[in-house]
């Protein structure tokens, strides 16, 4: 049977008030209800860690861990390439591009199953 | 002899020799352990730590005390600290396909939480790194861009093992491309295939 996907939008603005914390709760409160984030911006370097952190500590028989990618948007190619020279300040974490944050599972399922994958290219 | 001369004799006798922690740091199955291993055996004669082709074989972190590296002239005293590689999931049923119990299966992947969780938070205990990188594999992933930053953010000197060097599908200019600020080292910790040069980068790391 082929399940859907439900892909959940987190702007910005959404997570800029919030502490690392905070913010890693949200995003791993989401992902455990099967659901993939798309996150506008990127966590910073340490936020990211904090996530694979809490990720661990969560790990059990229904929840296998997460996926996570950073997708660079076309415009930001230029900006992108100019960064990744100072490595540094793509670690840092920003409201360029986009993070994506899913279930193992589900991303497992992507991998199957490539034709689940257009949901990204839809958005 | 003056009293300076003196001194300098006196104080290089009993000073105490600079103490490197150095941390294995990689995403899991990269060869930390080995590369740890065939270092500790160079200078001590003894291993580190046990490897295994099934993932998540370190799950604790190993550390080999006052290990003294030395390259010509040089020599440096290290704290060799591996750890466990860092993965964003763990699934026991992977153990089970390389041959484990459901019961064997199911503890490796508490442990190996438990050992993603006690790497990173050694980053605060390491005073350098080895970022140990499979170079048959695709570099540009988040674990390794979360590892080198969190190294970058916490201004933790870096050298970039590229290990497994000896095999045909080895790109070592793909993780030099990826990560172009750091100095990328081709060695197979498996033949010991470029650690002359490995030696070399170690001690201009300290530095």
């Amino acid at each position: 049977m082929r399940k859907g996907l439900t892909l959940q939008f987190v702007p910005h603005n959404e997570l800029n008030n919030l502490n690392s914390y905070e913010k890693i709760k949200k995003i791993l409160k989401i992902v455990r209800e099967n659901k993939i984030v798309l996150l506008e911006g990127k966590l910073k370097s340490e936020e990211q860690a904090m996530l694979i952190q809490r990720t661990m500590e969560q790990i059990d028989k229904n929840f296998k861990g997460i996926e996570i990618a950073t997708i660079e948007g076309k415009e930001e190619n230029a900006v992108f390439k100019i960064m990744k020279k100072n490595i540094a300040r793509v670690l840092l974490g920003d409201k360029f591009g986009f993070t994506v944050v899913g279930p193992a599972s589900i991303v497992k399922e992507i991998k199957k199953d490539p034709n689940k994958i257009e949901l990204f290219t839809k958005y | 002899m003056g009293f300076k001369s003196f001194f300098d004799i006196f104080f290089k006798l009993f000073r105490r020799r600079k103490l490197v922690k150095l941390g294995f740091y990689g995403p899991v199955n990269a060869g930390k352990t080995s590369l740890a291993n065939r270092i500790s055996k160079d200078f001590t004669g003894e291993e580190l730590g046990t490897v295994s082709k099934i993932p998540h074989e370190t799950r604790e972190i190993q550390i080999k005390e006052k290990v003294t590296i030395k390259k010509g002239n040089k020599q440096l005293d290290f704290n060799l600290i591996d750890t466990p590689g860092i993965a964003t999931k763990i699934d026991y049923t992977d153990f089970i396909k390389h041959g484990l119990s459901a019961k064997e299966a199911k503890d490796r992947a508490r442990e190996a939480t438990q050992g993603v969780i006690e790497a990173i938070k050694w980053l605060e205990n390491v005073d350098c790194v080895l970022v140990v990188l499979d170079s048959t594999e695709n570099p540009y992933n988040q674990v390794n861009i979360t590892i080198i930053g969190n190294l970058a953010a916490r201004k933790i000197p870096v050298l970039i093992v590229a290990n497994k060097s000896d095999l045909r599908k080895s790109r070592i200019k793909s993780i030099e491309s990826t990560f172009p600020q750091y100095k990328v080292i081709g060695v197979s910790a498996l033949t010991g295939k470029g650690f002359d040069e490995f030696y070399g980068e170690l001690f201009n790391l300290v530095r």
